[in-house]
């Protein structure tokens, strides 16, 4: 499959004199991990496709300091958020849009009373105001019918209370929506939060993300949904441990609308 | 002589009243010595919060077999309140019952407090075979050991005694028997004393009566001791409970002038700063009780040790050694030992060479937490123990540079490229072009 994408930066649509409709913060595993630029690239696809006028920051970009943050490193997260604050407001970014619910969560919530205030919407949100708009289709196409279960990231839904969108988006697909035992405010968290997934885990008795991966393999599912590059990691870890990964995929919710119907 | 009841009654009433009001002022003391946070705005969706979580007890029922048995005893106790005013004014002025002139109605109201009296006796032994005998794991589990599981159980055995005394008293009760009225649960077990005189069953219903209001006195000042006082300070404790997205984390401000400074290019970094000869340096974060706001000592004091934190959390489920509901208990314990400091120094804090980090709340339990919010999600009265797990990392890092290595080793990536990882900033895109 070719790839064209058509990928504007901030700067160039500046010089341009343009100003897009929205912002697409990458993150940094959108931008690095192997992984996670897979579903950025999903998500531009689908921009791409419906015609949306974005631009991303590029190298402008830097960590949210999102994870310092929550280790307890305010002096870091503060100079991170002021030094992305000085760069967004001098593009006057109105709207921003993020696949990654931690960035979400500290752009929409933390950057504010820093001076930084936008409307930021998280990519499944966002994917489900371009359907509800007619500015994008999607017939099923290859996930008709199949069993899909979907993992609330906590930054996104007890942290944000979005817990409809995703699950919005995959019944669009046609695809059987079957639901953990632990789901919406209730979910278990996939053991990546709170800069967890830069260290090691405590000593216990088991793997939070193993712990997670079996209540999505109870549902007997075809697929697992995720709406967080952490989180995909982890459940993708947890589907290896219990050796599942012939049969079952980890996939976030961007690729499955991009992959609906191939493109 | 016959005004010698009434004065014995006015006695007991006064003290009971008296020593319960010297704890309120002490709980009050200790709470404010938190330090300020705001909460005085929105008061409109504070005192909702109030009437639904705390009155409603919205959060209880999400979990349904102990939310309706819940609600049984919290409706019983709010309502056989009503009883203990009666008790009050005939105790005080020698009366009888003294709203039984209203007759019917009279009989109406007893006979619905006699009806929950027995369930909520129903209600607090379900509840003690839960704790004793089912033993389910967030009763059972290692934080409740020693006094806290004592102090459960007395609780329930309290109300086990109170709620037998009412329906003794009215058994016992001829006069109240002879109307009929209102006598529901009582009249069934007042043949139970058919074999006695009257002088004897007389001796009885006086006996209850006195244990009962006696009981609901001492009841009233073991609140103090107890984790019980959840009945009063849900309340308040609901209503200061933070109303922002739970995914917010505060913002430290002290931080937000320093790094400013850092980064104003027109700062001059050697011009001496203006001196603030009463100001004490600036602690980051939170290594002992003191440091907290009083929110979050307020939240100690609320805490019922209920469980549903520890079992919702995925770091407790996982067998790490963090517990929320232990970040609560250590913490009121800590505050109760602080305030006992100062009451025996004189109204001055004397360091004790402890601290809430370390003596009580091991770095272990703290590095364990995702922030993942469960723990604040469940607690039906609205403690938030993430944002003092929170404070406390905060310490461990601003103040001690003591985060895991590895937590350094991505912190250190931050700062030098912006990203959590080794990657330079200027391939951030690159991404675009690779297949």
């Amino acid at each position: 499959m070719s790839e064209v994408l058509n990928v504007p930066t901030m700067a160039e649509m500046m010089a341009q004199g343009k100003q897009p409709e929205v912002l697409f913060w990458v993150g940094c595993a959108g931008s690095f991990d192997d992984r996670a630029k897979k579903i950025t690239k999903a998500f531009v696809r689908i921009l791409n496709r419906a015609n949306v006028s974005f631009a991303v920051l590029g190298t402008e970009e830097s960590c949210t300091g999102d994870p310092a943050k929550r280790a307890g490193n305010e002096f870091l997260f503060q100079m991170q958020a002021l030094m992305n604050i000085e760069v967004l407001n001098a593009y006057e970014a109105k709207k921003i849009v993020t696949a990654c619910p931690h960035c979400f969560n500290t752009l929409k919530n933390e950057y504010p009373e820093l001076g930084g205030t936008y409307e930021v919407v998280h990519h499944t949100e966002f994917l489900k105001q371009l359907l509800d708009s007619g500015r994008l289709t999607i017939e099923g196409g290859q996930f008709k019918g199949k069993k899909i279960t979907f993992h609330d990231p906590c930054y996104l839904g007890r942290a944000n209370n979005v817990y409809e969108a995703p699950r919005d988006l995959i019944q669009k697909l046609d695809a059987e929506l079957v639901e953990m035992k632990r789901s919406r405010a209730n979910g278990l968290c996939c053991g990546a939060g709170g800069a967890q997934m830069f260290k090691e885990p405590e000593n216990g008795n088991k793997d939070i993300n193993v712990a997670r991966t079996e209540d999505a393999l109870e549902t007997q599912p075809e697929i697992i949904a995720a709406g967080c590059p952490f989180c995909n990691t982890m459940l993708t870890d947890g589907v290896k441990a219990k050796e599942k990964e012939g049969a079952v995929k980890v996939m976030d919710v961007a690729e499955l609308i991009a992959n609906a119907d191939d493109l | 002589m016959m005004y010698i009841d009434n004065i014995l009654f006015a006695i007991i009433l006064l003290a009971g009243i008296g020593f319960f009001a010297k704890n309120v002022k002490k709980l009050s003391r200790n709470i404010k010595l938190g330090h300020d946070v705001d909460r005085s705005d929105n008061p409109s969706a504070r005192w909702n919060n109030m009437a639904m979580v705390a009155l409603g007890q919205s959060k209880m029922v999400k979990r349904p077999i102990a939310g309706f048995l819940h609600i049984i005893v919290y409706v019983g106790f709010i309502i056989i309140n009503l009883e203990v005013l009666e008790i009050i004014i005939d105790g005080l002025f020698g009366t009888h019952r003294v709203f039984s002139g209203m007759g019917s109605f009279y009989g109406f109201l007893i006979g619905s407090f006699e009806i929950l009296a027995v369930l909520v006796l129903a209600a607090v032994l379900v509840f003690w075979a839960r704790r004793n005998i089912l033993k389910l794991q967030r009763f059972a589990s290692s934080d409740l050991k020693g006094a806290p599981k004592k102090d459960a159980d007395t609780i329930l055995y309290f109300e086990i005694v109170l709620m037998s005394l009412f329906l003794i008293m009215n058994a016992t009760d001829l006069s109240f028997q002879a109307l009929n009225s209102g006598n529901i649960i009582s009249k069934h077990i007042n043949p139970w004393f058919a074999s006695l005189d009257i002088v004897q069953v007389e001796m009885i219903e006086r006996i209850a009566w006195w244990l009962h209001i006696i009981g609901i006195l001492i009841f009233l000042n073991y609140l103090y001791y107890s984790k019980h006082l959840h009945i009063l300070l849900a309340f308040p404790n609901t209503y200061f409970a933070d109303l922002n997205a739970k995914g917010k984390f505060d913002n430290v401000a002290s931080v937000t002038k320093e790094v400013k400074l850092m980064m104003d290019p027109n700062a001059d970094p050697f011009a001496a700063q203006p001196v603030d000869e009463n100001a004490v340096p600036a602690k980051f974060g939170a290594s002992d009780v003191t440091d907290l706001n009083w929110v979050q000592l307020l939240n100690a004091y609320t805490c019922t040790e209920c469980g549903r934190c520890t079992s919702s959390c995925p770091a407790n489920q996982t067998g790490k050694k963090l517990s929320p509901r232990k970040i609560m208990m250590d913490t009121r314990d800590r505050l109760e030992e602080v305030g006992k400091n100062i009451d025996a120094n004189k109204g001055v804090f004397v360091p004790d060479g402890k601290s809430l980090l370390n003596d009580y709340i091991t770095t272990e339990e703290l590095w364990a937490c995702t922030s993942c919010n469960a723990c604040v999600e469940e607690c039906p009265v609205n403690i938030s123990p993430l944002s003092i797990i929170m404070d406390m990392r905060r310490y461990l890092v601003m103040e001690q540079s003591a985060a895991p290595q590895s937590l350094n080793a991505m912190m250190t990536n931050i700062e030098n490229n912006g990203a959590p990882w080794q990657y330079n900033q200027m391939d951030r895109l690159n991404w675009k072009d690779e297949n």
